[in-house]
């Protein structure tokens, strides 16, 4: 027993396995741009990102996401961040907690953030959170994504992302209910796997009060768009 | 030349070639060098050595070098600046004096695959009895006497060291005359070599468990199987890899992609070559000495006769083609005209290939052959419950069974116990509308089969013993369930005589466990006193890997007591082989025949399947046992404490 105990500090200690010198779990760092794009928005061509980055290692790690929109020759529109803490809970899955922070549209909005993000059967890509907000505010936001091969590089992938809310919030332009649902397809050629150009369209629609705001404003409530972009990661 | 040191020209191979290893024939280029076939033939086997070392006393040094298998220079780690390490070619009987020294800037060691011996001199740093590894600079010296003969190797059991280089052949050269004869002996170790850092790799494995596949199944194949299988077929045959997220094609983890495979240190483009003469019998000694590659081996033309595994005789058998799995090693025979042949030896997913030339003239050459399709995983593979069907129905897919003398065959529930299929490799078998989650065999279409390459008569053959292979439950331990853990093969089935994944019905002879018979007789005739149940473990997705659902770095030692017979059984609870090697002491292999049980120290556990070896509890003191797949090792790892 001393002997395990002993072993078991030792690997502790300095991380290395006692076979190899060599750690089966060592802290790793991945930077994962899924989107980087321009598309055709109706006021202007807006830049698109959709970025996570981790560290950690197999069952816990630290997440961060971004997303946002910006338009060409404006400040961006929309944008958040989110730190996560992300633990492992079963094959698939990974619970994620922490706090998102929307940046724009102006006034900041804070929330607090808790979901599951993962692979589901049939290999779909789900990232689904719930968030409660300042005020009582509460909202969830769903992503999916699919991925055909056309070929070993040449794949195709549907996504669908939606934003609940659970009241109105003028300031910020969201409407209670369903706000907005977007349906991507997007075909990309990865030239090596960390990187990979892409061409899409891009179909959004919002509903509801967020409609109504976003026409108050004479915006669109609806729109399809082409884009183009790149995926990167390492 | 087997190995460039510090060579920066000759052979440079396009970068282009380097993703998937396409080879070339090296016709041309011997003939161009326009010399006379006497000084070819010395050329050759001046070039293409490795260095052997022979006697009782032996000085090594571990190091680095410069080599240029793909066009880049890189730097590998060597033993006496030789890549693989000299072969050391020693007598059973003689107490062998190894000094071992490591010029690396790192802990190194070495182990020796196979050898019995003392667990101090066995090379496992902190698990073999007083040994923490070989520091920088330092000479370590290992002494043990020899009490076996046969074929092994050596290697690093530090780091990543194996991937880099540090592998070697062992001849231990018996003290009887040997139960066959032949004229030239050649080693034939099969590797894999990366340009790319290996920590990067598992990196890289970490982050995206399939980026070196790139054979997955994709539109064209989907499109295939609409247009042959129909709609609802299928999405039945399709349905279970979607629901529980796992590819069919994942054969490798690590693939031609970024590994070029070399023979003897040879790449593709190059080719080992081993010359003969006219009449002669060869004797071709297989090592695998991969960090994670398997090779189907044939050598197209020739019989070869299988004469020991894991350096240990067994029944000559003949075959066309065997599979060798990471660590193992074979003995073949081989009889030549005196033609040229090729050894082609193609990775488990058909991403690439090692190959060399066997040949009575270096100006002649031999036809490569091309690779085999790459080949899907089955339900099978999955340990799907198959129970129906008896253990030694494997792979059915489109098996038509009409006309079929039903003889003791009782379809009705289908009982095939004791019916020892041997290689029929029963291709074709119709399961449409066959539900594999429930598998009734009412739902079979078994029309019209097909008994041509089935040699019935071969159901004559001594029958399995029902008690060896229906024994034990199978269960899966509470620590197997978790985010760690992907899969438990609901049914796990024996399948001794299942030559594997991309080798069931290829119209050739392929070898299988069941082939397996010790020349002797079984050495411990005695029943196991406990058993004692293995799962491999993992998850493929996340890239971790463990035993019973445990790794490594969070395991207690399996405490074995000194004496006793154990039987173990390993569960494959996981899509992938693993090539499982315990070291200091003898895995008796239950092929079926207990009176011929071979002893093995590597042994293949199949994609779902189970397989049961006995232990003779010999050895005191610390030793390792693990998946010998590098990137597996880490935590599907135990220690073993004997005492």
């Amino acid at each position: 027993m001393k002997k395990i105990k002993m072993m078991m500090l030792a690997l502790a200690v300095n991380g290395s396995a006692v076979a190899g010198g060599m750690n089966d779990d060592p802290f790793l760092f991945m930077l994962k741009v899924d989107k980087l794009e321009l598309s055709d928005a109706a006021d202007g061509t807006a830049m698109v990102w959709d970025a996570q980055a981790w560290a950690g290692k197999d069952l816990n790690k630290l997440w961060l996401k971004s997303e946002g929109e910006k338009l060409s020759g404006e400040g961006t529109e929309e944008g958040n961040l989110e730190i996560l803490y992300s633990r492992a809970v079963a094959p698939f899955w990974d619970l994620q907690a922490g706090w998102r922070h929307d940046f724009r549209p102006d006034p900041d909005r804070d929330w607090f953030a808790f979901g599951v993000k993962g692979l589901a059967p049939y290999l779909f890509e789900v990232d689904a959170t719930a968030y409660i907000g300042e005020s009582g505010r509460m909202a969830a936001a769903l992503s999916v994504e699919y991925e055909y091969m056309f070929t070993q590089k040449l794949i195709l992938s549907p996504e669908l992302e939606m934003n609940l809310y659970s009241k109105d919030d003028e300031e910020t332009g969201v409407g209670s209910g369903l706000s907005d649902l977007a349906l991507g397809l997007r075909l990309r050629y990865e030239i090596v796997r960390e990187f990979a150009p892409y061409i899409g369209v891009n179909w959004w629609n919002k509903f509801g009060k967020t409609a109504d705001y976003a026409e108050a404003e004479g915006g669109d409530s609806s729109d399809v768009e082409f884009v183009a972009g790149f995926r990167l990661w390492f | 030349m087997k190995y460039r040191k510090n060579s920066f020209s000759g052979g440079i191979v396009s970068p282009s070639r380097r993703r998937f290893v396409q080879g070339m024939a090296m016709g041309g280029m011997a003939a161009s060098l326009g010399l006379t076939s006497r000084s070819l033939w010395a050329n050759v086997e001046q070039q293409q050595k490795i260095p052997t070392l022979t006697g009782t006393e032996f000085d090594l040094a571990i190091g680095e070098q410069v080599v240029n298998f793909t066009g880049t220079p890189r730097i590998a780690t060597t033993v006496n600046a030789s890549l693989p390490a000299p072969i050391l070619r020693w007598k059973e009987g003689d107490t062998v004096t190894l000094r071992v020294k490591n010029n690396l800037p790192e802990t190194s060691s070495i182990h020796w695959h196979g050898i019995i011996l003392p667990s101090s001199q066995d090379g496992v740093p902190n698990i073999s009895d007083g040994f923490s590894g070989i520091a920088p600079g330092t000479t370590h010296t290992y002494q043990f006497k020899l009490v076996q003969s046969g074929t092994y190797w050596y290697h690093s059991h530090s780091g990543f060291q194996e991937q880099t280089g540090l592998y070697g052949p062992i001849i231990v050269d018996p003290l009887e005359p040997e139960p066959f004869t032949y004229d030239r002996d050649y080693v034939v170790m099969l590797s894999d070599w990366t340009d790319e850092d290996p920590t990067v790799v598992y990196a890289k494995l970490k982050k995206l468990s399939h980026y070196y596949n790139f054979n997955e199944r994709t539109h064209k194949d989907l499109m295939k199987d609409l247009k042959e299988k129909g709609l609802a077929r299928t999405w039945s045959e399709r349905k279970m890899w979607m629901q529980m997220r796992m590819s069919q094609r994942d054969l490798a983890d690590v693939t031609g992609y970024t590994y070029t495979y070399l023979m003897n240190g040879q790449t593709p483009a190059d080719g080992w070559t081993g010359l003969f003469r006219k009449g002669e019998k060869i004797r071709l000694r297989f090592i695998n000495g991969s960090a994670m590659s398997f090779f189907d081996v044939r050598i197209p033309g020739l019989k070869m006769t299988v004469v020991a595994a894991d350096g240990q005789y067994v029944q000559p058998v003949s075959v066309d083609e065997f599979r060798i799995g990471v660590a193992e090693t074979y003995d073949v025979i081989v009889e030549p005209d005196e033609a040229a042949y090729s050894i082609f030896a193609q990775s488990i997913d058909r991403s690439g290939y090692a190959r060399g030339t066997l040949t009575p003239d270096p100006a002649m050459t031999a036809e490569v052959p091309a690779m085999d399709p790459v080949p899907d995983l089955t339900h099978m593979d999955m340990g799907m419950d198959m129970s129906g069907m008896g253990h030694s129905m494997h792979d059915m897919g489109g098996m038509n069974m009409k006309g079929m003398d039903h003889g003791k065959m009782q379809m009705g529930g289908m009982d095939m116990k004791g019916m020892d299929h041997g290689q029929h490799q029963m291709g074709g078998m119709n399961m449409k509308g066959m539900d594999h989650g429930k598998m009734q065999m009412g739902g079979m279409d078994m029309n019209g089969m097909d008994h041509g390459q089935h040699q019935m008569a071969d159901m004559k053959r001594k029958p399995v013993h029902p008690s060896d292979f229906s024994s034990g439950k199978v269960i899966h331990a509470p620590t197997e369930y978790g985010p760690h853990v992907d899969m438990r093969a609901q049914a796990p089935q024996y399948r001794l005589d299942d030559p594997g994944v991309g080798l069931r019905n290829n119209g050739r002879r392929v070898l299988t466990y069941a082939d397996l018979k010790n020349l002797r007789g079984t050495n411990d005739p005695r029943e196991p006193d406990r058993e004692i149940q293995l799962h491999l473990t993992g998850n493929m997705e996340r890239y971790m890997w463990s035993v019973n659902g445990v790794k490594f770095a969070n395991a207690e030692p399996l405490r074995w007591k000194m004496g006793e017979r154990l039987r173990i059984t390993f569960v494959n609870d996981t899509m992938m082989n693993h090539p499982m090697h315990l070291h200091g002491m003898w895995s008796d292999l239950e092929t079926g025949d207990n009176d011929f049980i071979p002893r093995k120290h590597t042994v293949i556990v199949q994609p779902g399947s189970r397989i049961s070896y006995r232990v003779t509890v010999d050895a005191e003191g610390g030793w390792a046992y693990h998946c010998h797949l590098l990137y597996h090792m880490l935590g599907m790892f135990r220690e073993v404490q004997v005492s």
